[in-house]
């Protein structure tokens, strides 16, 4: 056996959590390196946001944490915000959705009662509780515009239609809960409701949907906006029952308007 | 009256017509020609004189006629475009948002009439439509002839054609419905095959039977093609054309009225007054169907999309007819059994085979069990008023209660979308009201007849109440009561006095036991509780002297010097 009397005592001399040591130590170095650099790049920004975020915590405390809890921390009346991301947010506030009129199976649409610029700033406050799905960009959403409509209706059919209708024109849910209508849904609404899943809808994230999808299935739905029913009045787009109703109505009110007309006695 | 049918109406009088004119000439060579053949007059002769009555509900299958007929013409026009095959073609069309996307031939072709062949999509609508108002005026029908008692004999076969019929038009239906294969298609046709899968022990076979194997391979649209376009319609055809000559056999029953008795007819010709009426009803309904189709959607299938068994659309609902069946099945309780490893699925079972078969066993059978109950054998041509019949307009409300509470609960989705509801409160209410309403409405109708029976009875006993009383100089006081219209006198006489089955003997005189006693006894009970609480029939005795109670009345006020006055009044009512 050949001897390393070097290596041996260094091995013996060297404490065994000394690596250990080592590796904090590097760790703390890089922290250390990193939050300066990054503050020195971040501080421009922030300025500008940290106002936003002043804003929105006055507006948070006044119109939400009575709900929400002062510090988004949630009570019995409403979830914790932590990590709800600004998207969620926008998308609550900006349908009127939030704040609630009254506690119910669901959240209403509604005219919203914040401005654009307050809704914005709300979001900003409730950004820092902890991260979340940010506001898609204006390039994020507008790509819907040359999205291919077909693909996206397929992918609605798959993933949509069950709860919102294969028309969009919305579903019953369990116990009151609904899928709602979609043809009052903004293309930011829409792309926000599938990042965030708010209320009973799941989260379509971007590991299931990736953001092209998400656009083409916009350009579904706006598509759907569009089409101006060629059969002709479209009876809310609900199918058969509404059919049904008006053929017992108006359809064999006419025939039997026209029955008694010809079978009336000439006096 | 044009050329023609002057030459037709004369010859039938046998006399040979003075005609003039080209037109006129030539139609009369042209009749004559075909009579000197077919020996036809002698059968128009008897034919086109025959009477019919005239009332505006005896018209409400003809609306089911003619609807059907709008169904056909409309419907071979989409036969021309219409391709019954599952094969998967990438769709090139004209709709935009389905351009590219891989769909079947029955589908790509069903957007093909709807958007690119010239007035298909009309053309399609009008079908639909036509194919609801078909049901619909069928269901009225039924209720117009059940509720008047027209099925009673001789008139009992017609019934069960006429279910015949409706079970035809529902099947009809159906299959046309899963023709586009969209996803509305699918999904209904995937109900149907659970359904069929539920019946024991050949539920599967019977699958693997209507689909050539596992759900839903690309078997069935052909199959469903055929029976649509061909076996349905066939069979609709006969039964309709059997429904129709024995109408025109039994001849038509009629309301009661004056001089209308049992053994007469009376109402217009066929020719011309009938042939008039119906050919232009005939072109009303069409028209009508025609606005609808123009005005308003029915069943966008570009909107659903082509039908993917992974794939299904909230509010999937079918056409009103199947909505009861629908509302059943939404409404089961999930109750499954596994006896032996077998699953009996009573959830689909119970709604969706045991019920309807009772439903419609019933509905077939009724002319019978009533007949049976109440003992009554005799021809019936004369319409019952429905309340002169309180039971069965009792029972009769109490089935529609019971089909309408199914029917609301097949969209009890939409409901709750509607008025912000919950489905689950919504489904639970139905299911409490299936069993509670029915009973309800029996006893209501049942009572609002006999009250109505009731006022008929005082109507002819007293008079019309003209709400004028009369002070006379004793004091009292006096309501001058009108007579009732001779013509409206025909209609309140038309109730029958029939009495329930009387209770058989246990034993006769000499001991010996009744045969068959128990079934006999319940029959006498049945019939007995039938007749219940009806209210007695206005004997002429009565009648008589009602009409001289009233007499004395007008007497009595004449002697008091207000005659004038009270003869006005009676002579108001005397028309």
């Amino acid at each position: 056996m050949i001897k390393r009397p070097f290596a041996a005592a260094m091995a013996r001399r060297r404490h065994p959590l000394a690596p250990l040591l080592v590796i904090v130590v590097a760790l703390l170095g890089i922290a250390a390196v990193y939050a300066v650099v990054n503050a020195a790049t971040a501080k421009a920004a922030t300025s500008a946001s940290e106002t936003m975020v002043t804003k929105g915590s006055k507006l948070f405390a006044e119109g939400c944490a009575s709900c929400h809890g002062l510090n988004a921390e949630g009570s019995s009346d409403g979830p914790s915000l932590v990590g709800a991301g600004a998207a969620s947010v926008h998308f609550q506030v900006a349908t009127g959705r939030m704040p609630l009129a009254a506690p119910g199976a669901q959240a209403m649409r509604k005219p919203p009662i914040y401005t654009e610029e307050e809704i914005q700033a709300l979001a900003a406050y409730v950004a820092t509780f902890g991260p979340g799905p940010a506001i898609p960009s204006a390039a994020q959403i507008d790509g819907w515009k040359t999205a291919d409509i077909a693909r996206g209706g397929e992918l609605f059919r798959v993933n949509c239609a069950q709860c919102h209708h294969a028309a969009g024109s919305g579903g019953a849910l369990t116990n009151g809960k609904y899928a709602p209508s979609l043809m009052k849904a903004s293309p930011l609404e829409i792309y926000e409701a599938m990042l965030t899943g708010p209320q009973s809808m799941p989260v379509f994230g971007d590991a299931s949907l990736p953001m092209e999808e998400k656009q083409q299935i916009i350009a579904y739905i706006e598509e759907m906006k569009r089409n101006n029913n060629p059969g002709g009045l479209s009876l809310g787009r609900l199918g058969p029952v509404t059919e049904g109703l008006f053929i017992w109505t108006i359809g064999l009110g006419a025939v039997i308007a026209a029955a008694v007309w010809i079978g009336a006695k000439v006096r | 009256m044009s050329n023609t049918s002057a030459a037709m109406n004369t010859s039938t009088n046998g006399n040979q017509p003075k005609l003039s004119g080209p037109l006129a000439k030539a139609s009369a060579a042209t009749y004559e020609y075909l009579d000197d053949r077919t020996g036809l007059s002698a059968g128009l002769r008897r034919n086109l004189r025959k009477v019919f009555p005239d009332h505006w509900s005896f018209m409400l299958g003809e609306i089911a006629l003619w609807s059907f007929v709008v169904v056909l013409l409309t419907g071979v026009f989409l036969t021309f475009f219409y391709v019954p095959s599952a094969t998967e073609v990438v769709y090139n069309g004209s709709y935009v948002p389905l351009k590219g996307v891989m769909i079947s031939e029955a589908y790509a072709s069903t957007l093909n009439i709807s958007f690119d062949v010239r007035g298909g999509l009309l053309i399609r609508q009008i079908h639909h439509w036509a194919a609801l108002l078909f049901v619909v005026a069928i269901v009225v029908h039924l209720l117009r002839v059940f509720f008047t008692g027209a099925f009673r004999r001789p008139r009992e076969l017609n019934w069960v054609i006429g279910v015949g019929i409706l079970t035809l038009a529902l099947l009809a239906g159906f299959t046309g419905y899963s023709l586009p294969d969209d996803l509305l298609s699918g999904t209904g046709l995937r109900i149907a095959g659970g359904i069929l899968q539920s019946i024991p022990v050949v539920g599967t076979w019977g699958v693997f039977l209507l689909f050539d194997g596992e759900f839903p391979g690309t078997a069935w649209i052909p199959r469903f093609f055929v029976a649509h376009v061909l076996l349905v319609p066939g069979l609709l055809l006969a039964l309709i054309t059997a429904h129709l000559l024995l109408v025109f056999y039994q001849k038509h029953t009629q309301y009661p009225g004056p001089k209308r008795t049992n053994e007469n007819v009376v109402g217009y010709p066929l020719m011309p007054v009938y042939m008039a009426k119906a050919g232009g009803f005939f072109f009303i309904v069409f028209g009508i169907t025609t606005l609808m189709s123009a005005l308003v959607t029915i069943n966008p299938i570009w909107l659903y999309g082509p039908y993917m068994p992974d794939q299904v659309t909230s509010g999937a609902q079918p056409d009103w007819y199947i909505g009861w069946l629908e509302g059943a099945l939404r409404m089961m309780p999930p109750i499954e059994w596994t006896i032996f490893g077998y699953t009996i699925s009573w959830n689909i079972l119970v709604p969706s085979v045991i019920m309807p078969g009772i439903v419609m066993t019933l509905l077939a059978l009724y002319p019978f069990i009533e007949a049976w109950v109440t003992g009554d054998k005799r021809e019936h041509n004369i319409l019952q008023r429905p309340r002169n019949a309180p039971t069965r307009t009792g029972l009769g409300v109490m089935a529609l209660t019971f089909y309408v509470i199914l029917w609301a609960n097949g969209g009890n989705d939409i409901i709750a979308l509607a008025f912000n509801w919950s489905i689950n409160s919504v489904t639970t209410l139905m299911r409490v009201l299936l069993f509670v309403l029915p009973p309800i409405a029996f006893v209501i109708t049942k009572r609002i007849c006999l009250g109505l029976q009731r006022r008929d009875r005082d109507k002819l006993l007293h008079g019309i109440e003209t709400g004028r009383i009369l002070r006379l100089p004793s004091g009292e006081f006096v309501e001058v009561h009108a007579p009732v219209d001779p013509d409206e006198v025909a209609v309140l006489l038309s109730k029958e006095e029939v009495l329930p089955l009387p209770m058989p003997p246990k034993r006769d005189a000499n001991g010996v036991r009744t045969p068959g006693y128990a079934i006999k006894a319940l029959r006498a009970r049945m019939s007995n509780w039938w007749y219940r609480d009806d209210v007695p029939v206005v004997t002429l005795n009565e009648l008589e002297s009602g009409h001289h109670h009233a007499q004395e009345q007008v007497e009595i006020a004449g002697t008091y010097g207000v005659e004038p006055t009270v003869s006005e009044e009676v002579t108001a009512g005397h028309r």
